[in-house]
């Protein structure tokens, strides 16, 4: 039974949002999701060596949004996420290497083995922080708002949160005191339908979650998530308003994860999904959509594709070994940054 | 009036003497700190439900509002969670909150963000962010405040690494740790005892600092030490007049500070005396009197002359009615009697 389809305009609704990118800024989007599609499987190829003892949260269908996202922010907007981060933080800008050695446990990760895949934080590019508690991240990146608005400073902060998100009570009260006080924050809600195995119809009544939010009297539109070019106008509208004073969003993007909550591989087997559900969803590939529509405005030949794959490869590569090849912690950096001085 | 304000207004304390300096009240003296604290750095803004209330937190925050504005201080939503969060996140991004709660009770609804988030990013991160925040409160006692307005969480709380936990029982504390926890670049829960909000102390004007870390001995003697902090320590001095009477003496030991703790000074107390008094505002188990029994036991072992005693509260949530109630809190008689036991074996 497929509980949940694909709603969207496909292929078709590309080009209503390409116009004024230009050709260069269009390929580089799907080169990033590209990239962080091979980088996913590159992880998951790997994940049974035992190599990266941390859990993973693969982010395999779900690049739009990160991409889309990422890129209507600047580099000194602040992101906030979930434990599904290596999307975020690759799109942010984030170091490969440095999240390779991360979940690798290596004292050169981003935060040096005390992270490991569910707290990727970089602040250099942005990525500001992460909660493993479902809704953990979200008042933190309001508080961040509130400081960025207090002290007038001109970034903007993102929260990616998913369709469970808006469960947490927290979440509520996030929403309530973010319009209350029109703090420059984006609520990005990846709807991909599930919590863990959860569906959604167990866990929720039949709303619609972005109207949901709107009662908070904030703008919430939903928006095809498996479209970056449609979340880029979205998340632009969003951050352009929070920039300008005008408070805080709602977006909501219905998407679909194409593996499991953790771990490498696709469990709909185990019978919390159909299959059939995943395959429905499949021709809708973030990726290859986008793929399929720059092909057919010329904008990307196979050629191109080719020459994509192996600059990705050799990089991804290259962040493997040098992850393998650095430096584990040792005992006293154990002790380190319990407390700050 | 406040409900309990007239219990408040009863409590009798030692007054100081006016010529040893300026004579404030302990929730004057918290007002003062936070009003140094707000004029010093921009950065500093204090929330919390009923900040601007005409009762001003017993009077700890009034006149704050009116003075720098409701960007600065400001009454919060009812979302303690979201709003420790709210703090969490504006502290990691150069501000330094302090948000007061009237009581520890409400903090529990917030311990996913207190204890899950604010104490352990900048070592989740590596150290690239800190979060300097405030979370206070005053712990209620009495007049019906029952299970659910009572409770001392200090004891929840001590075990969780990256918090700091400061305890006053002095205006002149009270006024010293708190602009101490402001700076601080840690999360630091200062929990304060609603029967303390109209004691009166020296409490000198301006800016200075009571180290965070640091025990202070309030009384000498030879013969047995009672440790504690906060209203404990009111407590404790009372037993220990009572003991002087009868000829033994008490070294008190002020902790000020749980969170973390001064071991020094509490075993080298023991070192004198042989005998420990642990008292706390709270359950005895698993909070301050287990951990300093379990330091005396684990470091000063060959110090002690008698088993460490404990008083506290018992393994019982708090009766509301003042009927049950006077068989449940500590005070001096307990604490002097646990005391002479010891020095009597």
């Amino acid at each position: 039974m497929i509980r949940y389809r694909y709603t969207g305009e496909g292929v078709r609704g590309f080009e209503k949002h390409a116009a004024g990118q230009s050709p260069a800024a269009l390929v580089g989007l799907y080169r990033e999701m590209l990239r962080i599609r091979r980088i996913e499987e590159e992880i998951e190829r790997r994940y049974h060596q035992d190599q990266m003892k941390t859990p993973i949260h693969l982010v395999i269908g779900q690049e739009a949004t990160s991409v889309g996202a990422c890129a209507a922010m600047r580099r000194t907007d602040l992101l906030y996420s979930s434990h599904r981060t290596h999307g975020n933080y690759l799109a942010k800008g984030g170091d490969l290497k440095a999240m390779l050695s991360e979940m690798h446990c290596r004292l050169n990760g981003c935060a040096g083995s005390r992270g490991g895949s569910m707290h990727i934080i970089d602040k250099a590019v942005g990525m500001a922080g992460t909660s493993a508690i479902v809704g953990g991240a979200v008042p933190i990146a309001v508080g961040a708002a509130l400081a960025a608005q207090r002290l007038k400073q001109d970034h903007v902060v993102m929260v990616f949160i998913g369709d469970a998100t808006c469960e947490e009570g927290v979440t509520s009260e996030s929403l309530n005191f973010a319009a209350l006080h029109r703090v420059p924050v984006i609520f990005f809600c990846e709807n991909n339908f599930y919590s863990v195995q959860s569906p959604l119809a167990t866990r929720q009544p039949a709303r619609v979650l972005h109207r949901w939010a709107a009662s908070y009297d904030l703008p919430a539109v939903e928006v095809d998530g498996t479209n970056v070019l449609a979340v880029l106008a979205a998340s632009k509208v969003a951050v352009d308003r929070a920039r300008s004073g005008g408070g805080p969003s709602f977006i909501e993007a219905p998407v679909y994860r194409f593996r499991a909550h953790g771990g490498a591989g696709d469990d709909s087997k185990s019978g919390y999904r159909d299959i059939a559900e995943r395959e429905s969803w499949e021709p809708f590939c973030p990726v290859k959509m986008f793929g399929e529509y720059l092909t057919g405005a010329g904008l990307l030949t196979p050629e191109k594709v080719e020459t994509m794959e192996s600059e990705i490869a050799s990089e991804t590569a290259e962040a493997f070994e040098h992850a393998l090849s650095s430096a584990d912690p040792v005992e006293a950096d154990l002790y380190r940054h319990v407390y700050a001085d | 009036m406040p409900w309990d304000e007239g219990l408040v207004n009863s409590l009798v304390y030692d007054r100081p003497d006016p010529g040893e300096g300026r004579v404030v009240s302990y929730g004057q003296a918290i007002n003062e700190a936070l009003t140094v604290a707000l004029t010093n750095d921009p950065g500093v803004f204090v929330l919390g439900q009923g900040v601007d209330d005409p009762s001003a937190m017993f009077g700890c925050t009034r006149g704050l509002q009116e003075k720098f504005g409701r960007e600065r201080v400001f009454d919060s939503p009812l979302s303690e969670e979201g709003m420790m969060g709210v703090s969490t996140g504006a502290a990691m991004n150069g501000m330094r909150p302090v948000f007061m709660h009237n009581r520890p009770d409400f903090i529990l609804l917030a311990m996913n963000q207190l204890v899950t988030h604010a104490a352990k990013f900048h070592f989740m991160d590596n150290g690239q962010t800190s979060v300097p925040m405030v979370v206070w409160a005053a712990i209620g006692r009495g007049w019906g405040s029952g299970a659910q307005h009572s409770q001392a969480i200090q004891g929840l709380l001590l075990g969780v690494p990256g918090l700091k936990i400061v305890m006053p029982s002095t205006p002149y504390d009270a006024k010293g740790l708190l602009l101490s926890a402001i700076l601080d670049n840690n999360p630091v829960c200062v929990f304060e005892h609603r029967w303390l909000m109209k004691k009166d102390g020296i409490v000198p004007e301006g800016f200075y600092r009571v180290p965070i870390g640091k025990g202070i001995r309030r009384r000498e003697g030879r013969d047995v030490s009672i440790v504690g902090a906060s209203h404990a320590i009111e407590l404790g001095l009372q037993a220990a007049k009572l003991l002087a009477d009868e000829g033994i003496e008490a070294d008190v030991i002020d902790l000020r500070t749980i969170k973390p703790l001064d071991e020094q000074i509490i075993l080298e107390s023991l070192e004198r005396t042989g005998r420990l008094v642990v008292v706390d505002t709270a359950w005895m188990k698993g909070g301050v009197c287990a951990e300093v029994g379990c330091l005396a036991a684990e470091k000063g072992f060959s110090f002690l002359n008698a088993p460490v005693a404990r008083v506290g509260l018992p393994d019982i949530p708090t009766p509301a009615g003042y009927t049950l109630e006077q068989f449940y809190y500590p005070d001096a008689a307990k604490i002097a009697s646990a005391a002479r036991q010891l020095v009597r074996r």
